[in-house]
């Protein structure tokens, strides 16, 4: 079996006790660097790129890949414990993953989102390693009015996501994607409702947005109710792990969050958040057990699912960057600087020049995964006990860490004067029960749409009947609809409302 | 006419308006057809779909009936106030504001400064206790950002630090 022969290659490279060590610190700094809000993956690998320059190129990128993972579970606890999405792919985590925090559930919530994702890891693993050349193929396939539609296959998705009404929701996502242009446009370099200021011809920050929208919101939300009926945490913790019932409700979630994540992230560009957000829309989808929390409320699956979702996807999104050369975001893109660093360059040649790198390279993925788990789990009870410091002072320190974090993505005193605009903002959603999170989907898709939409008609020389005329964008886009459909449906309306019904 | 829903009904105008607003001001760049869009096409077409469904929203404020009438409900003032106030005190301290020449104080000050406007959104504020909170996160902070991470932060102000 050549894939087992070249596992164990690449496990023979990685696995050292060196490595090993490699691997646990790039993990610890990565969790205790993402854990602090604002911070994501991307600033946490520029700021500790430097620290891998003197290593040897195996071990300085298993360094990465386990500073990569801690940074992303890093951002997941913090949307979980406080309700601040560190990065777009965690905005759904927050939904139901908050909502258990707040119930005293945060504990089997951090070890739904660790042990879903390990497994999702190991699973992205298998998969890059057995099918990264086919796979290339498959998103070879995809031209511009394929984006477009697998886009707007991801927002109808979205619409599923808000719990309320789905008109706002669509309101939600196209104030989302208008505030993605914000900025200079790629194409003719005009600066689009800039107002002139300098700032903001780069467009308008994902933290900024994330920080205001649901940190500032949910502060101001949370003081504006009056002590007695505020009860912002439980006061009890129950329990640090999940329960067996927890384990059977998230089981499925995981597997498929894992094969929704792995296929999704193959794509270039927004895989690992498409992957999240359609999860999310699936979990909800899917029947219920008798005796499940409803969907918004803390259901575990709402956080199994997406987390394995995206995890899995930043597994499979190595595949365009590891045979084709071509970084699938901007984390990835660091990872081809760090490699070029290393005297590597990515591409397909990688596999046959140097296959020992290339397979270690995977190897240290999955090694990556595992002491991310072998970290955190013990972690959990640590995070819990943050919960239990009175309101009065968590908040004052929720506030400093979001405006610190927002400071620190630019160093820029500007992005706190738009923090503090999308802290009003806010709070004005949750005044008017208008649901935030398909705004920041609309908000990462905005610029991407536009690209992919402009490039299809300009292929098509105008004619808009291209995306239905190509197979697999008229199949995505009548999956599409078929969804829209469902959720328009009466009686699933009906059903919707029953299981939702607004606070 | 009788807003059936408030909630909805706000929502629904809040989205007219952002939707003028961006198409509007999409026209002001070159709009381009389908085959060459310009950079004010998409926006434009995205302000006119949200115009349309907040009056969509705004309709079945007006038609639907709901219970309880949706109620905004009493805004949260003081909170807002405060917690807006805070950050942007932080800002002020923090990076100084050099187009009227006021020098930066430095991130302690900015974070002492932080806490107890912060603190004043909530319902006690003990100076005591406030005053430790206050020294607390200014220490880590500093030693985190500035000590570990190594960030370009300017932790004392100007005068001091030259």
């Amino acid at each position: 079996m050549d894939l087992i022969n070249n596992l164990s290659i690449g496990f023979g490279v990685a696995f050292t006790p060196i490595n090993l060590l490699y691997a646990f610190v790039g993990c610890l700094l990565g969790t205790l660097i993402g854990v602090l809000p604002g911070i994501g993956p991307l600033a946490t690998i520029a700021m500790l790129l430097p620290a891998t320059y003197a290593l040897p190129p195996v071990s300085a990128l298993i360094m990465l890949a386990g500073i990569y993972y801690g940074a992303q579970y890093g951002g997941s606890t913090t949307a979980i414990l406080v309700n601040l999405p560190g990065e777009a792919s965690s905005v759904v985590t927050v939904i139901d993953g908050y909502q258990m925090a707040r119930q005293g559930r945060a504990g089997p919530a951090l070890a739904a989102a660790g042990l879903g994702s390990f497994f999702a890891g190991c699973v992205g693993t298998l998969v890059l390693a057995g099918f990264a050349v086919p796979l290339t193929e498959v998103a070879f396939k995809f031209g511009p009015a394929e984006y477009f539609s697998l886009m707007v296959l991801g927002l109808i998705g979205a619409i599923v996501l808000a719990s309320g009404s789905i008109l706002k929701a669509v309101g939600m996502i196209l104030l989302g994607l208008l505030m993605g242009l914000v900025g200079t446009d790629v194409n003719s370099g005009v600066a689009r409702f800039s107002f002139d200021i300098p700032e903001l011809t780069d467009g308008i920050g994902f933290i900024v947005i994330g920080m205001g929208v649901f940190g500032y919101g949910e502060i101001i939300s949370n003081l504006g109710k009056h002590e007695s009926e505020r009860k912002v945490f439980a006061a009890e913790v129950k329990g640090l792990m999940p329960t067996r019932e927890d384990f059977r409700n998230m089981a499925p979630a995981v597997l498929r969050g894992t094969v929704l994540g792995s296929m999704l992230g193959i794509l270039p560009g927004g895989g690992a958040t498409m992957a999240a957000f359609a999860a999310y829309t699936i979990e909800k989808k899917a029947k219920m057990r008798p005796g499940e929390i409803p969907f918004g409320k803390g259901n575990i699956r709402g956080v199994a699912g997406p987390e394995s979702a995206n995890n899995a996807a930043s597994q499979t999104s190595f595949i365009p960057l590891l045979t084709l050369g071509i970084p699938p975001n901007a984390v990835m893109a660091l990872m081809v600087g760090a490699m070029t660093i290393h005297n590597i360059q990515p591409g397909p040649q990688v596999m046959t020049s140097n296959p020992e790198l290339f397979w270690g390279l995977i190897a240290s993925m999955w090694i990556g995964n595992a002491m991310l788990i072998v970290l955190n789990l013990p972690l959990i009870g640590i995070w819990i006990k943050l919960l239990t410091v009175p309101y009065r002072w968590l908040f004052p320190a929720i506030v400093l860490f979001c405006a610190i974090g927002v400071y620190s993505t630019n160093n820029n005193t500007f992005d706190i004067w738009m923090v503090a605009i999308f802290g009003v903002l806010g709070y004005l959603f949750i005044k008017l029960g208008i649901e935030p999170a398909p705004l920041l989907l609309g908000y990462v898709l905005g610029p991407m749409m536009e690209e992919n939409l402009r490039r299809a008609l300009l292929l098509s020389r105008g004619d808009w009947s291209v995306f239905v005329t190509r197979g697999l964008s008229a199949s995505l886009l009548a999956v599409a609809v078929l969804l829209l459909v469902i959720v328009l449906l009466p009686s699933v309306k009906r059903k919707r409302e029953e299981a939702f019904v607004e606070e | 006419m009788r807003i059936k829903s408030q909630k909805d009904f706000f929502s629904g105008l809040l989205f007219i308006v952002v939707g003028v607003a961006f198409a509007w001001g999409a026209t002001n760049y070159k709009v381009g057809d389908a085959a060459r869009m310009g950079p004010g096409y998409f926006p434009l077409l995205l302000g006119v779909l949200m115009a349309i469904v907040g009056i969509a929203v705004t309709f079945a404020a007006l038609t639907v009936e709901t219970e309880d009438g949706d109620k905004v409900g009493k805004f949260a003032w003081k909170p807002l106030f405060f917690i807006i106030l805070s950050n942007l005190v932080f800002g002020l301290l923090l990076g100084g504001l050099p187009s009227i020449g006021l020098p930066y104080m430095g991130m302690i000050a900015a974070i002492i400064a932080l806490t107890f406007i912060a603190a004043l959104a909530g319902e006690e504020f003990k100076f005591k206790e406030v005053l430790i909170l206050a020294i607390i996160l200014a220490v880590s902070c500093y030693s985190t950002f500035i000590w570990a991470l190594k960030l370009q932060f300017p932790a004392w102000p100007a005068f001091i630090a030259g």
